[in-house]
């Protein structure tokens, strides 16, 4: 399939490069369906007969999935172009919804976690990385605007899929309109039948969208000199074989680590967490079950517009610096919340609100940090690898907090006090992470590829 | 050799706001609806 080829998807002198966030949040849109299941879990509970962790593997294959096949198709994805990638993520992705609803249908739960799980995971990881290194090239002006925009369509996706995949359901099961309803696996598995659809369809338009800058083109009005006025930017270029031998990888590892660990410690206990900050003596809590699912809501909010708006705003501070503030300034807003966040309602979500924005900063910002200081070679590859600390985060970080709340006492009893060691936990993380951004500095040049100007005798050992 | 983007041709334009409002539009409800649910927080 030629057409599919990086060489077939050059643009044309005058080519608009606006035409690429599109094509890009396209496919993030659709990927980011992956937040939105709890939807239809309660459904899947009931029609499989199985218990709540038994439906939560799904989510937890899918995630595995994306990392591992992010790391391991990155450098695949760099090689072989956006186009390629993302059609190759969208009919693993509709093909997981697929097979997922053929196992609803045939009531096989192995079949949804092959599908949904195992295939749909690695369309996820494929389709998170596919963009972003075109995106950077792009946008050489603004690389953190640019990324900021797609990933923050992974934040969206679950924000339609949401409202959208409840409608469907109605509409799929004639006894919606019963007291307590939960809907049927049959409607599960026709909104499958359906998100297969919608999806290819819109992938494939970002598939067919997107385009990859001719060699040497740049937009007008870009002066590349000026950017190296940053010590941490560099023009040099890092293979991703070598990148895993630097330091400033398992730096930036690990200050995404401890971002992504400590925003998911209160992503995962959003609704219950609110709720037991605000629970009175009587053990009735001062936030409804409504409020509480506005809550949810406004952190999804956050999490999407941290995304862009943190992103874009380090094009003008530099990534180090808004790392440091991710992990600074969140671990003293960690603290506040620890300590004082059961004062006031208000001053609670503000303070929940401006983590979460971190938190999908942090995930937004980390491609054009990777650009800065590995260049934009194999920017998508490196990438890739560096998901692995959101795969090794979304293990920890629920971990962390059930093991602290287990031993705190039972669900509906817990209150503010509970929380203070989980929340106090994840401010050390923090520090830690804050500190390795700290040590961040430039690459050491004997990683760098070679130049007409310069050759490299050996393949560099791993830095000490 | 370097190429820079000097001028956007006028037939793109029309492209441009359809892709846009292509991934706008479900963007913007989704949006919209998860606000509605935010009310709840300051009703």
């Amino acid at each position: 399939m030629g057409w599919l080829d990086r060489e077939r998807t050059i643009a044309p002198p005058g080519f608009n490069r606006w035409l690429v966030p599109p094509a890009a949040l396209a496919v993030h849109l659709c990927i980011g369906q992956a937040y939105a299941t709890s939807v239809y879990k309660t459904a899947l509970v009931k029609h499989f007969g199985a218990s709540l962790t038994e439906i939560g593997v799904i989510f937890s294959i899918a995630i595995v999935m994306l990392g591992l096949s992010a790391a391991i198709m990155g450098t695949w994805v760099d090689k072989n172009g956006p186009r390629k990638a993302m059609f190759t993520s969208a009919m693993f992705w509709a093909s997981g919804f697929l097979i997922g609803s053929l196992g609803i249908f045939s009531g096989q739960l192995w079949l949804v976690y092959l599908g949904y799980g195992f295939i749909g995971g690695i369309g996820l990881g494929i389709g998170y990385i596919s963009p972003v290194s075109t995106l950077i090239k792009w946008f050489p002006d603004r690389p953190g605007l640019a990324t900021g925009m797609a990933i923050m369509g992974f934040g969206g996706g679950a924000l339609i899929a949401s409202p959208v995949s409840t409608g469907l359901l109605k509409m799929y099961d004639p006894n919606s309109g019963a007291q307590g309803w939960v809907a049927s696996g049959d409607s599960v598995g026709k909104l499958f039948l359906t998100l297969a659809v919608v999806y290819l369809a819109y992938m494939l338009f970002g598939a067919f969208t997107i385009k990859v800058p001719a060699e040497g083109w740049k937009p007008a009005g870009f002066d590349p000199s000026k950017v190296k006025t940053a010590t941490l930017v560099t023009t040099d270029n890092v293979s991703a074989k070598n990148a895993v031998k630097t330091k400033q990888f398992w730096l930036v590892w690990i200050a995404l680590f401890c971002n992504v660990t400590a925003g998911i410690g209160i992503l995962e206990q959003a609704a219950p967490m609110i709720q037991d900050f605000f629970r009175q003596s009587d053990g009735v809590s001062l936030v409804s079950a409504a409020v509480a699912s506005g809550f949810v809501g406004l952190l999804s909010i956050g999490n999407m517009s941290g995304r862009f708006a943190w992103s874009a705003t380090s094009d003008v501070t530099g990534r180090k610096r808004i790392y440091m503030m991710y992990l600074g300034v969140g671990a003293v807003l960690y603290t506040v919340l620890a300590l004082g966040g059961s004062s006031s309602t208000f001053l609670y979500v503000a303070l929940a609100f401006v983590i979460i924005s971190f938190y999908g900063g942090g995930f937004a910002t980390v491609p054009a940090y990777l650009r800065d200081l590995f260049g934009t070679f194999q920017v998508g590859a490196i990438h890739g690898r560096l998901l692995t600390a959101w795969s090794a985060a979304g293990i920890a970080g629920p971990l962390i907090v059930n093991a602290f709340l287990d031993a705190q006492g039972k669900p509906g009893q817990l209150t503010a006090a509970s929380y203070q060691p989980a929340l106090l936990t994840m401010v050390g993380l923090l520090i830690i992470g804050f500190v390795a951004n700290l040590l961040v500095k430039p690459v050491d040049a004997r990683f760098h590829e070679p130049r007409p100007d310069r050759v490299r005798a050996e393949e560099p050992a791993m830095e000490a | 050799m370097s190429t820079v983007q000097t001028s956007v041709k006028p037939s793109t334009t029309g492209r441009l706001v359809a892709a846009w409002a292509l991934v706008g539009v479900p963007l913007g409800y989704g949006v919209y609806e998860t606000l509605t649910r935010v009310a709840a927080l300051f009703g």
